[in-house]
């Protein structure tokens, strides 16, 4: 690995996003504006607005993330310009940390924005540090962007990289906590949301939620969001092959 | 003149490319498909030599071999004295595939700064680096295009982009697949000059790949491939005279006819 090889190539996909700005809005505005949308469907109940949103405020990052990062990865594999930056002097885990570092940093203006508005504009009412928040929010999109890379392997075209998104997004949409707390689930689908990552992502903001300091859970959760991040990344890497088969 | 090698190239040091027994085999399952049969070539340093055979006969897959790319290689396959893929040889060796590998939201300089900070990468090589990318912008002929986006050019400007961030670096060893269909024939004859001044003057060894049978007319060395296999290794004007052909495409015909003609008997 080599930092600036790596930063090389944050800055080079950061530089592609800023060619296409309705992406950039897409990215950015969406998540503000289902916010909005859900801070007046629930415009009777504020205490579940709390709950949902809070929740929400994880899981807009991990979903876009894991959406751009599939369709861009993908789109590195089919142009060809993987291969031949596998014939340079690239290490498989620059072009990794080069992308995660890319689209960590539109994760954190995407969760700001969010977060922002959310807590300041629609009233969210949240007992721990909104820090917390963006920290858990960061660890989401980074966890997205793994998630996306390692499935762009087994896409062979941008249609089929879509249809991944609610393969892997929807199941752990619905055993997440978000519609249902997990403990009141079936057994064999409580066991299931366990060991999936967006139980834990939904869980720590919880613990924001509730408590005005870090609870051991929400460290707790934190690492098990950051730890399946770095497994998927480097599940990702060994995805990248230098040699076509 | 075209056919003669460069003053000073040195004709006896090592090939840049030397393959014996070379067999690639693609696909997966019980029944792999051999795309290379057993190759033996070598391909001499300072020269430009040519790879052709129609399209499918395995061009591509002896490319990519060469560069490392490609799985399931064996047999010996060794380039600039190390064995193909060593990740010494990654910034010795400059590749163009044949679909254009650039990216197309990136103008034409953010694609060739991109590629040169990753050959020499930190922030003393900066201006190292901005002259080399300007050279190879100016090299393939796209100065007053370097602040267009990849994806607005045309077909043949997208590939002069591919190749110029073939040339970032200086690299030893220049591996073109195809890289003149599409192109117009001013296009084409202004490349293959460049082609030429690169091994003139640089020393540059390139090994570039063609179905146009009058491109091997312009290269020092041929290598003619038809389904897996060399069916020839010799210089444009020893292959016309062996074959008491007036052009290389009816060189190569007449040794595709031969070929056939001693299937059918080992068949019969």
């Amino acid at each position: 690995m080599n930092a600036s090889r790596t930063t090389t190539t944050a800055g080079r996909v950061l530089r592609q996003l800023r060619h296409d700005p309705r992406s950039i809005a897409l990215m950015l505005l969406v998540p503000v504006l289902m916010l909005i949308l859900l801070r007046y469907v629930f415009d009777g109940n504020p205490r579940t607005f709390d709950s949902i949103g809070a929740s929400l405020l994880g899981i807009f990052p991990l979903i876009t993330m894991f959406l751009i990062t599939s369709i861009a990865t993908l789109r590195e594999r089919t142009s060809g310009t993987l291969e031949r930056l596998l014939a340079m002097p690239l290490g498989k885990g620059d072009l990794i940390a080069g992308y995660a570092l890319a689209f960590g940093a539109m994760a954190v203006v995407q969760s700001v924005l969010a977060t922002g508005v959310a807590l300041w504009a629609l009233g969210l009412d949240v007992v721990g540090s909104p820090w917390l928040l963006l920290l858990v929010a960061l660890l989401d999109a980074l966890l997205g962007t793994a998630l996306g890379l390692f499935v762009s392997a087994f896409a062979a075209s941008e249609f089929q990289a879509v249809q991944f998104m609610p393969a892997v997004i929807f199941p752990q949409l619905l055993l997440c906590g978000l519609f249902a707390p997990r403990a009141t689930m079936q057994p064999v689908l409580e066991g299931l949301s366990d060991v999936l990552p967006m139980s834990y992502a939904v869980d720590g903001m919880t613990q924001v939620l509730t408590h005005t300091d870090m609870t051991a859970d929400f460290i707790r959760d934190a690492a098990i969001v950051a730890a399946c991040a770095l497994l998927v990344l480097a599940l990702g890497a060994a995805t990248l092959r230098r040699r076509t088969p | 003149m075209m056919n003669k090698p460069p003053d000073g190239a040195d004709r006896a040091a090592t090939p840049a490319v030397h393959a014996h027994a070379l067999t690639v085999r693609r696909g997966t399952g019980r029944h792999p498909r051999t795309v290379l049969d057993d190759l033996a070539f070598d391909v001499p340093r300072g020269r430009i030599t040519g790879l052709l055979g129609p399209s499918g006969c395995g061009k591509s897959t002896l490319m990519r071999s060469v560069v490392g790319t490609q799985a399931h290689v064996t047999g010996t396959l060794d380039v600039l004295g190390s064995p193909a893929g060593h990740p010494g040889l990654r910034s010795r060796i400059g590749y163009v595939t044949q679909a254009p590998s650039v990216y197309d939201d990136l103008t034409v300089r953010q694609n060739l700064d991109y590629f040169a900070a990753v050959l020499d990468p930190g922030g003393a090589a900066a201006e190292r680096r901005r002259a080399t990318v300007t050279r190879a912008i100016a090299d393939v002929d796209l100065t007053s295009r370097s602040t267009a986006l990849a994806g607005n050019l045309s077909g043949g400007q997208r590939s002069r982009v591919s190749l110029a961030v073939a040339l970032l670096g200086a690299p030893e060893l220049l591996v073109l697949d195809e890289p003149t269909v599409g192109l117009d024939p001013v296009l084409r004859r202004d490349l293959w000059n460049l082609f030429h001044d690169l091994t003139a003057t640089r020393g540059t060894t390139i090994l570039v790949s063609s179905h146009v049978m009058d491109e091997a007319e312009r290269c020092h060395d041929l290598l003619l491939m038809r389904e897996g296999r060399i069916l020839a290794q010799d210089t444009p004007d020893a292959l016309r005279t062996r074959t008491h052909s007036a052009t290389v495409e009816e060189g190569f015909l007449r040794l595709v006819d031969e070929a056939n003609a001693l299937t059918r008997e080992q068949t019969r």
